[in-house]
């Protein structure tokens, strides 16, 4: 990676790590679903961006996360933030290989469509088996604590916007670091060159689906992972996560940000998730604004906000080269 | 029996509405290769707009049998919002399918508000018209007349359709750009209008559908997203792009939906899901549609 490039993400690091200190608790508050948001979609483009399949049902993973950590810490009493992840991490395994080795014999519209049915499969699970999951009221996730600490002195939102909030920060930047080294390993350009042409990619001796499936496989731990955070910073698991429409949210944040981009889909968790808590204080037809902004991405930048600043920066590049010529 | 007539009924009406939203979608997908998650957003919109030129009819005075009629002519109105859309989609035809689907749930979003804004988040619903056509009952069975005819239309509409695409040149014309857009322009076809006037029979389709349960049930904000789902269930179940496909899908969702409230409540939803999923694994083109390339 070029240098300027990584100072502008240590910067970006370490502004996002003065934010509790500096900003109101609220702003802190606010971004923890960022980050729960920042990791799934770090899994999510792995499967849109580096692979080519668009999953419209990817929310169903982040479901799996919030609901794991409703049954551990909730129904089993295991009150460790630790334990949920690995136990939503091997949750999602466990439902990401047969549900994946059903998905990636398609590509395209009908990948889409059955990632979609299942997510909507499992959604009306959730919403339809009252006396297991609380239907349409979810279940309550409790307090938790983290690294083994109580926190006993903090209330709930001064251990979201202090402790949990650097928790989740250093997370990301874990997850995202592993994930830099999944999309620069071999692996990762098996993926990329199956994306491009997956007859070509076949006949060079990439087994192509279980490419696909390790993919899926890694998307769907990521997104159990930032579901398990999003599920803390709620308190409750229920249905609406799991919804198709939370799937197009993800999708949507992927777009905005931009999916050619490796931090793209980082910059598009941040940004809606900012632009949301505006407009929802502005106005409540905050949709209309949103689906506004998606069909004029869509339409007019379809490599999001990173297409948008590595044209800025290549803009700015070629005339320094200029100048000397 | 009599309550097995009416589930059997009830079904069948369900049915009916689902395929005049699945054979819009079927056109769309079927010519443009476009999956339109906004044709939920197209009922809901000819729901709300029914109530309210119902109501306006009720108010000036038309006789109550001219509600039919009215929703009709709601639906016909609605689906003006057609072409404007398509325009905007136009934008995106040589681009990935993924974006035109993104760009579809754009239209999903703005159109949640657009009604909210409208017609106010409550739901709305039409009173004491479902019944002035009578009813038809003998012992326990009982179904109102409206259900009855709007069965018909929908069967009218489907053989409309099947006419349409079969018999006459301009329905030839739709199936050739479907079959190969390429060829069928190299051949003098104007592809841009074809597209125009199948996404606006698409909304058409929608509006209509939504402006005809109003009697039946309530609108709300929500039933657009829902109705896209089982929609959507309706056209895999039968194969996309195929017409045929929509009206046996549509009918096996209506049906299962009905059975299964009796014998299983929980199962109601969950079972299309099953059975969607079934018909991806093992025939992903539907029980009609063509192989999957």
């Amino acid at each position: 990676m070029r240098t300027p490039a990584l100072l502008l993400i240590i910067a970006a690091v370490v502004a996002l790590a003065l934010v509790p200190i500096l900003a109101p608790p609220f702003y802190a508050n606010l971004l923890v679903p960022f980050f729960g948001y920042a990791i799934a979609l770090l899994g999510f483009n792995l499967l849109f961006g580096y692979t080519g399949l668009l999953s419209f049902g990817h929310a169903m993973f982040l479901g799996l996360g919030a609901y794991g950590a409703a049954v551990i810490a909730g129904v089993l009493g295991i009150r460790q933030f630790e334990v949920v992840l690995i136990g939503v991490a091997l949750g999602a395994l466990v439902v990401a290989l047969p549900v994946g080795f059903l998905c990636v014999r398609y590509t395209g519209i009908f990948f889409g469509m059955l990632t979609l049915a299942f997510g909507m499969l499992a959604h009306s699970i959730l919403f339809k088996f009252y006396y297991l999951t609380g239907g349409d009221s979810g279940m309550r996730v409790p307090r938790m604590r983290i690294l083994g600490l109580e926190f006993g002195a903090y209330n709930k939102i001064e251990l979201l916007a202090g402790p949990f909030y650097y928790y989740c920060l250093v997370l990301l930047v874990l997850a995202s670091l592993l994930m830099w080294r999944i999309v620069h390993s071999p692996f990762g350009l098996h993926l990329r060159s199956l994306r491009d042409n997956a007859q070509k990619a076949e006949y060079l001796g990439v087994r192509v689906r279980q490419f696909r499936l390790a993919a899926f496989v890694i998307s769907a731990v990521y997104g159990a992972i930032g579901g398990a955070i999003l599920g803390f910073r709620i308190g409750l698991a229920d249905p609406e996560l799991v919804h198709w429409t939370h799937s197009g949210h993800l999708v949507f944040m992927t777009v905005l940000g931009g999916f050619t981009s490796f931090l793209g889909p980082i910059a598009g968790a941040l940004a809606l998730t900012l632009l949301q808590d505006q407009l929802q204080s502005i106005t409540q037809y905050w949709r209309f604004v949103l689906g506004a902004i998606l069909a004029a991405m869509v339409i007019f930048f379809p490599r999001g906000l990173a297409g948008i600043a590595g044209d800025i920066a290549a803009l700015f590049t070629r005339r320094k080269r200029e100048v000397p010529a | 029996m009599a309550s097995f007539a009416n589930l059997l009924l009830g079904g069948i009406f369900h049915a009916a509405v689902l395929f005049l939203v699945a054979a819009g979608l079927q056109l769309v997908f079927g010519v443009q290769k476009i999956v339109n998650l906004a044709c939920g957003s197209f009922y809901a919109l000819g729901a709300y707009f029914g109530i309210t030129l119902v109501n306006l009819a009720l108010n000036a005075g038309l006789p109550a049998w001219m509600l039919l009629p009215v929703l009709i002519v709601a639906g016909l109105l609605m689906g003006l919002v057609g072409p404007p859309i398509e325009r905007l989609l136009r934008t995106v035809y040589d681009r990935d399918e993924s974006f035109q689907l993104l760009l579809t749930f754009a239209l999903v979003l703005m159109f949640q508000d657009v009604l909210r804004f409208v017609w106010g988040a409550n739901p709305q619903s039409l009173s004491n018209v479902l019944l002035v056509y009578g009813k038809v009952a003998s012992g326990d069975f009982s179904v109102p007349v409206y259900n009855l005819l709007v069965i018909a239309a929908a069967i009218a509409a489907a053989a409309l359709i099947g006419l349409f695409l079969r018999r006459t040149n301009y329905g030839r014309l739709l199936r050739a750009t479907a079959e190969n857009r390429t060829m069928a322009e190299a051949l003098g076809v104007d592809v841009r209008s074809v597209y125009a006037v199948v996404f606006t029979l698409g909304t058409l389709l929608g509006t209509i559908g939504g402006a005809l349960v109003v009697p039946t049930s309530a609108a709300s904000l929500d039933m657009a997203i829902e109705f896209v789902i089982e929609a959507f269930a309706v056209v895999v179940i039968g194969g996309l792009g195929s017409m045929t496909g929509a009206l046996v899908g549509a009918l096996l969702v209506g049906l299962i939906r009905a059975m299964s409230l009796v014998i299983y409540p929980e199962f109601e939803i969950l079972a299309i899901y099953l059975i969607v999923i079934g018909v991806l694994l093992l025939k992903p083109s539907g029980l009609f549609g063509k192989p999957a390339t």
